[in-house]
């Protein structure tokens, strides 16, 4: 294009992390996943960025939207949930989790703009998945978020069953996300994985050329 | 992504939709929902056929403006019947899908609307070819379109295989529609899918309340 810049794109243009994120329950915990990539317009600006994030042991969100504003609120989070958890004398709830994002992203919903999906484990629920979009609280058997998501909505309304086993969850997340990065410009990298159940959080990520591969025309 | 945008904001009589064609081992399968949308927010008409029969073998659908395709529609079936009477054979699906395409680029500025064109020939069998928006023809083994089509790309990508069975064919096709017309509001109605072999062509209506259900409906 032959215009006048000032500079390369990504010194001027917002950070995004336009993106894939999935949130699955089974039967004992939840399974999250993303992509990793952090795009400035047109330029990758992080190919490895883990937007798993953590709120508590066994509660995590996972980001999407503009970057900034959902770390902040990542981060924002954590610290209350960490004075919740004190201040009632054992973990948190995961709904509790949800309803801290949720209050942020209402109540800023002019400012911000970013979607979390909480997930986590606690001792009243089992494993459960709540969406926060827009300043909505809702739970969810499981939910997709982020550019990608669309491109896979079919995909997860055929495939989604109640009651999967842990690894049956894993390779459901794990399909998802190669098939949104397969198709959305704006997720690619690698994928990561959190499963969190009674025991903990585990984390694991898996490269790009690992990734299960479907029919390419 | 262009396609996806443009169809839903078009304004006048659009048909928002969801449109495929895909290839199975003897024969190829054309389907589309029924929905003609105003603007997004009014249906005009519920049972709008957006299959069109260009030739005995040879079938199109239409996404994009409702007036652009029928008038283009209308173009290439007279142009494709004068083919056939000059060459005394029944004309290639490459011929039809060429004359869809050059109508498509060289009106580019004027026209809006996207083809999927799908038939039998002696010489090549079955075969899917898709006319993009500015005039691009590509030939695939499946082809989607319209705007519901974003929803599906996961799905398509995991379950198509080549060479499938007729039945095997005519389940893919349908789910397709289904999930796709359960996810977007410019797509619904009734599935319309019509079967092309060297034998014949076999229309099957599917209504809405006999499409397949997953998970959450």
């Amino acid at each position: 294009m032959l215009e006048e810049s000032s500079g390369p794109g990504w010194q001027s243009e917002e950070v995004k992390t336009g993106t894939t994120i999935i949130a699955v329950e089974f039967d004992g915990g939840v399974v999250l996943g993303s992509d990793s990539r952090v795009s400035a317009g047109q330029t990758v600006v992080n190919r490895v960025m883990n937007k798993l994030s953590l709120l508590h042991d066994k509660i995590y969100c996972a980001l999407s939207g503009s970057a900034a504003d959902a770390q902040t609120i990542a981060e924002m989070v954590n610290y209350q949930l960490d004075v919740h958890s004190i201040e009632i004398g054992e973990d948190p709830q995961v709904r509790s989790a949800a309803t801290l994002v949720k209050n942020i992203s209402y109540k800023y919903k002019e400012e911000l703009s970013a979607h979390l999906i909480v997930a986590g484990w606690d001792k009243r629920g089992g494993g459960q998945v709540f969406v926060t979009l827009n300043g909505l609280l809702s739970r969810q058997p499981f939910a997709v978020g982020g550019s990608g998501s669309s491109y896979v909505y079919g995909f997860v309304d055929a495939e989604f069953r109640k009651g999967m086993s842990k690894e049956e969850s894993q390779q459901f997340v794990v399909n998802t996300i190669s098939l949104a990065i397969a198709r959305d410009g704006s997720s690619g990298g690698v994928a990561y994985l959190v499963t969190i159940d009674e025991k903990g959080a585990e984390e694991k990520c898996i490269l790009g050329n690992e990734l299960p591969t479907f029919y390419d025309k | 992504m262009d396609r996806h945008y443009m169809d839903s904001q078009i304004k006048g009589v659009s048909t928002g939709t969801t449109i495929l064609a895909v290839t199975f081992n003897g024969g190829v399968i054309i389907g589309s929902d029924s929905r003609a949308s105003m603007g997004g927010s009014y249906v005009s008409s519920k049972t709008i056929n957006k299959l069109i029969q260009v030739h005995d073998r040879i079938f199109c659908c239409i996404s994009g403006s409702l007036a652009d395709a029928q008038a283009v529609t209308k173009t290439a079936k007279f142009q494709i019947s004068l083919h056939s009477i000059q060459m005394d054979s029944p004309p290639l699906v490459k011929a039809a899908a060429s004359i869809l395409k050059e109508l498509c680029y060289n009106n580019k500025e004027e026209l809006q609307a996207g083809f999927i064109t799908a038939g039998w020939d002696k010489k090549k069998g079955p075969q899917v070819y898709t006319v993009a928006l500015g005039g691009m023809l590509l030939n695939l083994p499946f082809a989607i379109g319209g705007s519901g089509s974003t929803y599906i790309y996961g799905y398509t990508d995991a379950k198509f295989k080549p060479d499938m069975s007729r039945e095997e064919c005519l389940q893919f096709a349908t789910n397709a529609l289904a999930l796709a017309m359960g996810r977007d509001n410019v797509s619904g109605g009734v599935a319309h899918l019509v079967v092309i072999t060297e034998g014949g062509v076999e229309h099957v209506v599917i209504p809405g309340d006999k499409l397949p259900k997953f998970n959450d409906e």
